[in-house]
């Protein structure tokens, strides 16, 4: 996994709330068992003039310039939430996109993010408000920075908002750990619990697949 | 101090503490299906790591199934048919059981899973699928997963979590005649958000969730993904253990009495202390519908799409005239007698038995209106021989419903079917977003007696004002 440290570039303001996984990615545009091709499904049913379509929606803020460069979204309360699907992510990474900011997660989503060197930056709904604000008054010059190393997000204005990032999640970000890996050091502790468990709860455990 | 049965089961899971609130919890049972445990299976295979215990793991084919009768592995989904047959051939290979196409036990994931005796009380179980969270109405821990936290699952048969806030919501009163899980919880969002339960499991209690049977617990607990929570969960019961008792994958009858023993300790103890609690009083509650493209826009039947200029917070304002506009809906318009052109009854919220033979009550000597089409699709095969047994089937036939095989279906445009643009729908399944059943279809979320009831009359309709046929 690529790793993140700090980026300074174009931010996209999406401000909807609850924007779910499906309008992230229709599940229609899910085509091959694979993590890869999925960044033209991107917001489809925003992005394209018609269902099945390819024809840019001009309206649309990602087939504008600036932002068709952005690397940064901004959105409202819920991003991300709804159904599981990780390809909302896989799409979101190869679009381009680095970092999300918005006051609220969907839970999967936001799992999903720091698996695959997203940041998901949590602020207050006034701040991504005014974040917003500053980009659109020149959005080529007005870039936002995700400083990860000081958990930071730095406003246009030079205005700086902290934010928290649960410790595991900023680690895998940061030096973009592989997580079975790290888990299985503790494996020797991992099949110790197994088998006291069996012992414990031995209905639990299954002799076979049927 | 008291611990709650979130305390009880994240202690029992806990195999190291990780600091930062964070465990590495043991993972009980694996369920995966076609649509993402495909991509989960396929990763590990390429990163050459292997299943373990893959007699824990199950696999169903649900998502993008054909659900017409004499189906094979084809289906209306772009490259659909890679996803089945990769998923078989990754299955075998890791050994896992699978619930095949042409096999009864297929069907939706957490149809089968609690069908099947996989999901049970105390077990920690986790899906690439959001709507894990359903078997929490069995008193299982069992929470949504994307695919890499899927691959980690599979691999080490652990997970690492950091532990969410225990809230506790309470259902007090009695249900009136025709309200269901499902209109409790569609209220509950209403009232409260689609984030509402952001951060939480929520423990579901109260007079009225002791008196719901575990198919209704299952539905409730199905929606607590709609509000935001990490899961919820009902404590297990004699009902519980009741249903649990004598499935193929449940514990056999020499362990039957451990396991019960064990099972007897995990509810919250009554001084247990939750971070934030709720009450809800359900005896006015009247059958639920939604207007919007959010879970959280929704109103009682009985009630009118509303004014998004009423609306205080800037956000939702907007919110909302996007749904009306999405919706074709203008402020005022009673939600009762909005004409549909679609009704369907299905998904992992509401097409098991107990559903249907609701559904069946309401249609039962009726036919639905000129011009709907109405498609049910039973929860699994099982639930579809079930209810073909005790002539459910016909019941829906004659009613001029489409009778399929199972399968997530057109809950979101699964098999590629749509009722088509603009179409409006009444559905049992647990989201309206924007082009969630098929592009520009307007969905309108209910429980199965309210879509059969809306179905017959042609429009949106008051199950309540109904009356039985024998």
């Amino acid at each position: 996994m690529e790793k993140f440290t700090t980026l300074t570039a174009i931010a996209a303001p999406l401000l909807r709330i609850n924007i779910d996984t499906d309008a992230i990615i229709p599940s229609r545009e899910m085509k091959r068992v694979s993590k890869e091709g999925l960044a033209e499904g991107l917001f489809a049913g925003w992005r394209y003039q018609a269902p099945g379509s390819r024809e840019e929606n001009p309206d649309f803020i990602l087939n504008r310039e600036p932002y068709r460069r952005a690397r940064i979204l901004l959105s409202g309360i819920n991003f991300g939430c709804g159904s599981s699907r990780e390809h909302a992510v896989w799409a979101l990474r190869e679009w381009g996109i680095r970092a999300v900011i918005a006051p609220s997660f969907g839970a999967i989503f936001q799992g999903n993010c720091v698996r695959n060197g997203i940041v998901p930056v949590v602020l207050d709904n006034s701040v991504v408000e005014a974040l917003a604000g500053q980009v659109e008054a020149d959005p080529g010059k007005k870039q936002v920075t995700v400083d990860l190393l000081r958990c930071l997000v730095i406003a246009p204005d030079e205005t700086r908002h902290g934010f928290q990032l649960p410790t595991a999640d900023r680690e895998m970000l940061l030096e973009g750990l592989d997580s079975i890996a790290v888990t299985l050091k503790l494996d020797a502790e991992i099949l110790a619990f197994r088998d006291r468990d069996r012992t414990r709860r031995p209905w639990i455990y299954l002799p076979k697949a049927l | 101090m008291g611990r709650t049965i979130l305390d009880k089961l994240w202690a029992e899971h806990t195999i190291a503490e990780l600091g930062d609130a964070t465990s590495l919890l043991f993972i009980d049972r694996i369920f995966l299906h076609e649509r993402t445990g495909s991509v989960a299976l396929k990763g590990l295979e390429e990163a050459g790591r292997r299943v373990r215990n893959p007699e824990q793991v199950f696999c169903t084919m649900d998502h993008i199934v054909d659900t017409t009768a004499g189906r094979t592995d084809d289906t209306r989904m772009p490259g659909g048919r890679e996803f089945i047959t990769s998923t078989r051939a990754s299955a075998r290979a890791a050994g896992i059981t699978l619930f095949d196409l042409g096999d009864d036990r297929q069907g939706i994931v957490h149809v089968v899973s609690p069908e099947q005796g996989i999901a049970l009380p105390g077990v920690t179980l986790v899906c690439p699928d959001s709507h894990t969270c359903t078997l929490g109405g069995l008193g299982a821990l069992a929470w949504g997963i994307g695919s890499t936290e899927g691959e980690h699952a599979l691999a080490t048969k652990t997970l690492a979590v950091r532990k969410p806030k225990a809230m506790r919501i309470r259902f007090e009163g009695t249900l009136a005649p025709r309200v269901y899980a499902k209109d409790l919880m569609l209220h509950l969002i209403s009232r409260f958000g689609a984030s509402g339960g952001a951060g939480y499991a929520i423990e579901f209690a109260g007079s009225a969730i002791r008196a719901l049977p575990v198919e209704a617990r299952l539905t409730l607990c199905n929606m607590a993904v709609e509000f935001g929570a990490w899961t919820g969960i009902v404590a297990p019961d004699e009902l519980t253990f009741e249903y649990v008792r004598g499935r193929p994958f449940a514990p056999g009858p020499d362990q039957w009495a451990s396991a019960v023993a064990h099972w007897r300790t995990l509810p919250s103890d009554p001084d247990a202390i939750f971070d934030r609690e709720l009450e809800v009083d359900c005896s006015p509650l009247a059958p639920q519908i939604t207007w919007g493209t959010s879970p959280q826009q929704g109103a009682g039947i009985d009630g009118q799409v509303p004014d998004p200029a009423a609306e205080t917070d800037a956000n939702r304002r907007q919110s909302a005239e996007r749904a009306l506009l999405y919706m074709g809906l203008t402020p005022g318009t009673r939600l009762a007698g909005l004409p549909i052109g679609a009704a369907f009854i299905g998904s992992c919220t509401n097409s098991r038995l107990s559903d249907l033979r609701e559904a069946a009550g309401v249609l039962r000597g009726r036919h639905v209106a000129s011009g709907v089409r109405a498609i049910c699709v039973p929860g699994s095969s099982l639930v579809k021989k079930a209810a073909e047994a005790e002539g459910l089937d016909q019941i829906f036939r004659e009613a001029g419903f489409e009778w399929r095989e199972s399968g997530c279906s057109m809950c979101f445009y699964a098999g590629g079917e749509s009722f088509g643009l603009e179409e409006r729908v009444v559905t049992s399944t647990n989201r309206n977003f924007e082009n969630r059943q098929g592009p520009r279809t307007r969905s309108h979320l209910a429980s199965p007696a309210t879509v059969a009831a809306s179905a017959i009359a042609g429009a949106l309709a008051d199950v309540r004002e109904m009356r039985p046929r024998d």
